[in-house]
């Protein structure tokens, strides 16, 4: 086997790869925006009085993170039509992996709302402070701070999960890549940068996960 | 199911204790912590609660804040907080009553529990904001004189994580004043801060009794501080109310033997 690696080729296919990397951008982005507010909605929807709706949420949370992501994905694009659901691969992708990674965001939620100490529900009673001011005004900030490293690594999990998303035919970086290779029967290139660029993108945002951490312990005076 | 006909929709008269425990019961479970406790306190009466623990000391103050209580009914200035009004006899009280009905009454915790994202100034102007629906400018300058009071309006920009323990506890004496309570509640607010701080608690607290016509009811282990402010102490033994009488009267003639072993007990610690 000869490694031959064609810089000509490189640098024309490289214009296509970069403007796919924004598809990926905006579906891991979209998918975390979606997984960020649902997941809070799960782990809230577990802490009310209400046993039957707390015992449903689980056990959604359970099948989710206990089933392939591709499975859902399929699910979502494939099945959703025979029941009168008819979702563009974009908006099927969204939704699969948004779900997917709300039931995991729900779990980090989970950890942080446990790790305030009781004596702060306390204090909030002993104001008189309604459930839903306790939660937004107190109970959630001081979570906050614990969930970010775990929201960080989802955050970093949701894209490079991206690439599923190609199964159905969403025009991300894989599915470019993919395109590419069949087209012109050279794969070596195209994935090479693939790689590169998901490195390029995972590791500053890894950085940033941790320098947004530091500044919201600092704005919350908690340290 | 208790017959609540016994207990009247409000208590009226002449002479209306600011709070009163009918016949309340208080069980986690299988554990019943106090029983049939029946006990008065009159408005601005300094009342002090001792006992070794697992007494229900402590229980007493939470029924009052935290906790549903199993049997009995207790009135705040003659309404009931526990139960509520509905066809003419009374129910037990939903949250939302509940939270209304605790309003006249503020809380010192152990571990004074200030918010720790928030400033000392922010933890004081929480409730009087959030739930008196006070104006920020208001809440600010009522908030800013009780930080004086308790003194600690040069540390008012400081978040809890800066103060000592003995700062953080005035702090939190501030902020439950802020929301205007009638009766105030002292759980151990001494017992976790260091030796040397306590007195600028104890201080705070001599103050409120001195100049405020408040009704409070403390839950402490420094028998001297509660020998010196209190109008009536309260030791409690097996979830019961063992004996009670003017500071004098029980801790220098105790008339019941176990009171006698704990106060010796207590003595013979110090």
């Amino acid at each position: 086997m000869m490694f031959d690696w064609r810089w000509d080729f490189t640098w024309e296919i490289l214009p296509r790869l970069i403007s796919a990397t924004a598809n990926t951008l905006l579906a891991a982005g979209a998918g975390y925006g979606i997984a960020i507010v649902l997941g809070l909605v799960l782990a809230l929807s577990q802490r009310t009085p209400y046993r039957l709706l707390t015992l449903v949420v689980r056990e959604f949370v359970e099948f989710i993170r206990s089933t392939p992501l591709v499975l859902q994905i399929f699910f979502v694009f494939f099945v959703g039509p025979q029941i009168g659901i008819r979702l563009s691969p974009w908006t099927s992708g969204m939704i699969a992996i948004g779900l997917h990674y709300s039931a995991y965001l729900s779990e980090v939620y989970r950890g942080g709302l446990n790790s305030v100490p009781v004596g702060q529900w306390e204090a909030c009673s002993a104001l008189s402070l309604s459930t839903r001011k306790t939660y937004w005004r107190i109970i959630i900030p001081q979570a906050l701070p614990a969930c970010f490293a775990g929201m960080g690594n989802y955050l970093v999990g949701i894209l490079k999960d991206t690439p599923m998303l190609s199964v159905i035919g969403v025009a991300e970086l894989m599915h470019t890549a993919n395109a590419i290779g069949s087209e012109s029967y050279r794969f070596l290139e195209p994935y090479t940068l693939v790689g590169i660029i998901f490195l390029l993108v995972s590791l500053p945002t890894a950085g940033l996960v941790r320098i947004s951490e530091m500044w919201v312990r600092r704005k919350l005076g908690v340290y | 199911m208790e017959d609540m006909s016994r207990y009247p929709l409000q208590l009226e008269g002449a002479d209306v204790p600011m709070v009163s425990f009918k016949n309340v019961t208080k069980a986690y479970g299988s554990l019943t912590v106090l029983e049939n406790l029946d006990l008065d306190i009159r408005e601005g009466e300094m009342v002090s609660v001792i006992g070794p623990s697992g007494s229900g000391k402590t229980t007493v103050l939470r029924m009052l804040m935290l906790e549903r209580i199993q049997q009995g009914v207790i009135y705040v200035n003659g309404k009931p907080i526990t139960h509520m009004e509905k066809n003419g006899g009374l129910v037990p009280a939903d949250d939302k009553y509940l939270r209304k009905a605790r309003e006249p009454i503020g809380m010192c915790f152990q571990h004074f529990n200030l918010f720790p994202h928030m400033t000392a100034l922010q933890n004081c102007m929480e409730g009087p904001v959030q739930v008196l629906g006070m104006s920020k400018r208001a809440a600010r300058e009522r908030s800013e004189d009780l930080l004086e009071l308790v003194g600690m309006i040069d540390k008012k920009d400081q978040h809890p994580s800066r103060l000592s323990g003995g700062q953080q506890q005035r702090v939190a004496i501030a902020r439950a004043l802020a929301m205007r309570p009638k009766v105030m509640l002292f759980d151990e607010v001494t017992s976790a801060l260091d030796p040397e701080v306590i007195g600028e608690v104890t201080n705070v607290i001599k103050k409120l009794v001195a100049e405020h016509n408040l009704t409070m009811l403390m839950v402490t282990h420094q028998m001297g501080f509660a020998k010196d402010i209190s109008d009536r102490v309260c030791f409690f033994f097996g979830g019961k109310i063992e004996e009670q009488g003017p500071p004098e009267q029980l801790f220098d003639h105790p008339q019941k033997e176990r009171t006698q072993q704990f106060l010796s007990a207590v003595k013979s610690a110090d």
